[in-house]
């Protein structure tokens, strides 16, 4: 958390980011956003907008995306309201990237329940790879930070590389999904534990076993 | 109405009140620090907690509920004190030990409340958070690990001042207060954040450092850095005023000051005339009042004698000047140094008739050469208000930048004779119609089509008078009050070639049309008239001096002497007074007090004290071409910068540099 800074306003920043705008793909979707609120509310929409310019960064740099200061002032200036309010939003919430990231950002999930399940091999492994909280790898591939509960607790442990979640992983699992994305492969979101769909439970129904069929009211039996 | 009871005593609140107001009605101390009634509610500093039933069983922020019929408020529970204990120990546990280095010690809220609601001790053995500093300009030092993210400031800047330039970064515990990339504030209204920080987070910078609030003398006073007469403290030790402070007044500047009238008392100390000064073969060189006295008497005036007021005098020095001249048979008295001639015979069409109070219900406001931000911040501040209820704002004049959605209509005058028909349909349209006039406008002899526009558009009707005269002189209502105003300006007394010129603390007249007369400066400041003058009286600047002030609304007001006058120095009028005697005529007073009885029996509203005095009905037409033709000036060129005192201030010239003209230059190297 406290690792958070905006990148310093140099004038290598303003010279790569001073002349960014939306591109249509970008402003058509800003504008449907703009046009859920009402006349005169379009500051409403400063966090889809945010996001919106943090993934057209992305595409430009070929990584996940960040908000340079240039940006930031852009979405304010498109949005009519002061740049201080739109800065306070961008660092108050943590998906955005306040500072460069690499192509790939792995968010591993260091909370209680993951932590039981073995998040803490699945920081090694990211490690082994490069990878350090708040720094790019050489590569340029993997950006890394470790959170808080992203609520996968039944699938733990998890990480969250850029839109996807991975879960019930396990150093080689993690490894797979890793290679496969360097090699610019989309392997597979969510579980990644053999014959689990989803979040089913993972062995045999434990509980709710009324409720298999059909619906069961429990609460008599409290 | 609601009925409420609190601690057991039954009272009723106004419908819409909260429950931290109804206590207050009740008269319990609620302790707070976000809450503040001229801003937002934020409710997150939880200081102000209260048990409320009904409700859940649990302490309730009463800033932010509403008082509701029925209401069981206890703010003297077992429940209430330690729940005002454990916030107070959260608020402290990243609040730095450093009172005794803190400016804000023995003023601070938190200090205060920290005694009386705190447990006494803290259990706290972590380590505490440490936030960096942040620039914020000149004016406000900022120590933000003293911070407990309050957010008035935040709130001030963006409701009050219209500037949106400080925010809160960040969040949870790396929460920070700052301005965008650590800009300086650049708004006129900033310091006022100082006095809002109710911890020392926030501090005043020229003021650092220098003294305990316990060893201030306090004294009441009246601003004179610009026509709104904001209420001031004076604080001063010794013989050296050390800060300015506002008072509270709802009718004037509510709760707030500019940063001139702040700031601008580090220039009593500097360049201040302390010694009789007179010039000898074309050098000024010191000399003593009797010599100046009898230089004076030697030029044998006779009725040849005017005086010119400057603009930060008070009435009782100019009545002084007024009744010596009168003694001589003279009447070559003004006001208006630049030479303006606007037609001063009915004073409702030189006032500002709407108030600073009733301006904020106007529905559709024109404003004709008046940049309101820098003639008149606090006014600025009530045009926002009203801006926010709706009202339309058009302004003719130079172009610059209002805190409010306005509509620029140029700067060509001749547009008042032949309004777009929007403005035109809005003014129509408008319940509550209002013209502001400015010293641009008069100088562009907007005058009399102003007043036309006022009568045209039905701005006076039934308790409502939207004709309103924006000056920028603390003294220049006193002075047309007192007959301070020739029919031609001032070009009627250089016209009478008067053999001797009182200059009153007037620095702005052109004195290259008085090469004949002897020209005695009576003033503080070594400026611009002191520089033309034959002979320097020394005088008392408005710190040093009880004077009555009319503020550009037409309120009457006093402000009380806080410290002596440097050196030889005297207060203006026992140098008028002297001045009698040494030309052999009789003013009739030989004291303040029979000076002031004078005074009220020529100006009878002057007695009034607090209330706006009465000039009648606005006239149906003043003097003047009704189509004025030619492009409004900019008066001001320099906020910080346009009196003498603040021409002497270090600080109004860091101001200046950094905020003003520091922005040239950079626009410049671009």
């Amino acid at each position: 958390m406290a690792a958070r800074h905006i990148a310093p306003d140099t004038p290598e920043l303003r010279e790569r980011w001073g002349k960014f705008a939306f591109d249509a793909e970008t402003k058509a979707k800003a504008d449907w956003h703009i046009a859920k609120y009402p006349e005169g509310r379009q500051k409403s929409a400063t966090m889809p907008l945010l996001d919106l310019a943090q993934r057209q960064v992305g595409r430009e740099t070929d990584t996940q995306g960040w908000l340079p200061l240039p940006v930031i002032e852009y979405v304010a200036a498109f949005l009519d309201q002061p740049v201080i309010r739109v800065l306070e939003v961008a660092t108050f919430y943590t998906m955005y990237n306040l500072e460069p990231v690499g192509k790939f950002h792995v968010q591993v999930c260091g909370t209680t329940p993951c932590m039981l399940r073995g998040s803490d091999d699945i920081i090694a492994a990211c490690k082994k790879r490069g990878m350090k909280s708040g720094h790019v790898s050489d590569d340029g591939l993997w950006s890394f930070t470790e959170v808080e509960c992203m609520g996968n607790c039944a699938t733990a442990p998890m990480v969250q590389i850029n839109d996807d979640n991975y879960e019930d992983l396990t150093a080689e699992r993690l490894d797979a999904v890793l290679d496969a994305l360097a090699k610019g492969e989309t392997p597979k979101a969510g579980t990644q534990e053999p014959g689990r769909r989803t979040s089913e439970p993972a062995n045999a129904l434990s509980s709710l076993k009324e409720m298999v069929t059909e619906n069961h009211d429990y609460r008599g039996e409290w | 109405m609601p009925k409420v009871t609190v601690d057991g005593q039954e009272i009723e609140v106004p419908a819409g009140a909260t429950v931290l107001q109804a206590c207050e009605l009740a008269g319990k101390e609620i302790p707070r620090f976000c809450y503040h009634e001229r801003l937002s509610i934020a409710g997150n500093c939880r200081m102000c907690l209260v048990e409320v039933k009904p409700g859940p069983p649990k302490p309730q922020a009463s800033c932010a509920l509403p008082a509701t019929e029925g209401q069981e408020i206890r703010t003297d529970s077992e429940m209430v004190k330690t729940a005002r204990e454990g916030v107070m120990e959260f608020l402290l546990i990243n609040h730095p030990l450093d009172c005794p280095i803190c400016d804000q010690g023995g003023e601070c809220d938190l200090q205060d409340q920290s005694v009386a609601y705190g447990r006494g001790a803290s259990r706290y053995h972590e380590n505490k958070r440490a936030v960096t500093e942040k620039t914020m300009g000149p004016l406000i030092k900022t120590i933000m690990t003293r911070c407990i993210h309050c957010t008035r400031c935040v709130r001030f800047s963006e409701e009050i001042a219209g500037v949106d330039e400080i925010g809160a970064l960040y969040r949870g515990e790396d929460m920070q207060i700052t301005t965008y990339l650590e800009q300086a504030a650049k708004h006129e209204l900033s310091a006022n954040v100082i006095d809002l920080c109710p911890v020392g987070a926030l501090t005043s910078r020229p003021y650092a450092y220098e003294a305990r609030p316990w060893e201030l003398k306090k004294t009441m006073g009246i601003d004179v850095s610009d026509a709104v007469g904001s209420n001031i403290r004076i604080d001063s030790r010794g013989r050296e005023v050390l800060r300015v402070l506002p008072r509270i007044n709802d009718d004037v500047n509510e709760e707030w000051i500019s940063d001139k009238a702040r700031y601008q008392v580090d220039g009593l100390t500097r360049r201040r005339l302390d010694k009789v000064w007179i010039r000898k073969r074309g050098k000024l060189v010191e000399a003593s009042w009797d010599e100046a006295f009898k230089a004076i008497a030697k030029a044998k005036p006779g009725k040849s004698i005017a005086a010119v007021a400057g603009d930060m005098l008070d009435c009782e020095t100019m009545f002084a000047a007024k009744a010596l001249l009168k003694a001589s048979g003279s009447s070559l008295i003004e006001s208006r140094q630049t030479g303006m001639d606007y037609d001063v015979s009915n004073l409702a069409a030189v006032n500002f008739n709407s108030g600073f109070a009733g301006i904020e219900e106007a529905d559709a406001i024109l404003i004709v050469g008046s940049n309101v931000r820098w003639e008149a911040p606090l006014v600025n501040v009530r045009l926002r208000k009203a801006a926010k209820r709706g009202a339309k704002v058009f302004i003719v004049g130079p172009a610059w930048e209002p805190t409010y959605p306005a509509t620029f209509l140029g700067d060509d005058v001749s547009v008042l004779s032949k309004l777009p028909k929007d403005v035109s349909a809005a003014l129509k349209a408008a319940k509550k119609p209002a013209i502001i006039l400015g010293g641009g406008g008069f100088a562009a002899g907007a005058h009399a089509a102003s007043v036309k526009i006022a009568h045209d558009f039905g701005m006076v009707k039934d308790g409502w008078n939207g004709f309103n005269a924006l000056h920028m002189a603390a003294a220049r209502m006193g002075a047309l009050m007192l007959g301070f105003a020739q029919v031609g300006g001032i070009a009627d007394i250089a016209k009478a070639k008067p053999k001797v010129l009182l200059a009153l603390g007037a620095d702005e007249v052109d004195f290259t049309k008085f090469a004949d007369s002897l020209k005695v400066y009576i003033g503080h400041h070594g400026d611009k008239g002191a520089h033309a003058a034959d002979i320097i009286l020394p005088a008392a600047a408005y710190t040093e001096k009880p004077g009555t002030y009319v503020n550009t609304e037409g309120r009457v007001q006093r402000g009380d002497k806080a410290v002596f006058a440097p050196g030889d120095a005297r207060e203006d009028w026992t140098i008028l007074r002297a001045l009698a005697d040494a030309l052999g005529v009789d003013v009739g007073f030989d004291s303040f007090h029979e000076l002031r009885a004078a005074m009220f029996a020529d100006a009878p509203a002057l007695a009034d004290e607090g209330s706006i005095a009465d000039y009648g009905a606005l006239a149906t037409s003043v003097k003047g071409n009704a189509a004025p033709k030619g492009t409004i000036p900019a008066p001001i060129k320099d906020f910080y910068l346009t009196n003498p005192i603040a021409r002497a201030s270090a600080v109004m010239q860091q101001c200046s540099n950094e905020l003003l003209l520091g922005e040239a230059m950079a626009e410049a190297a671009e």
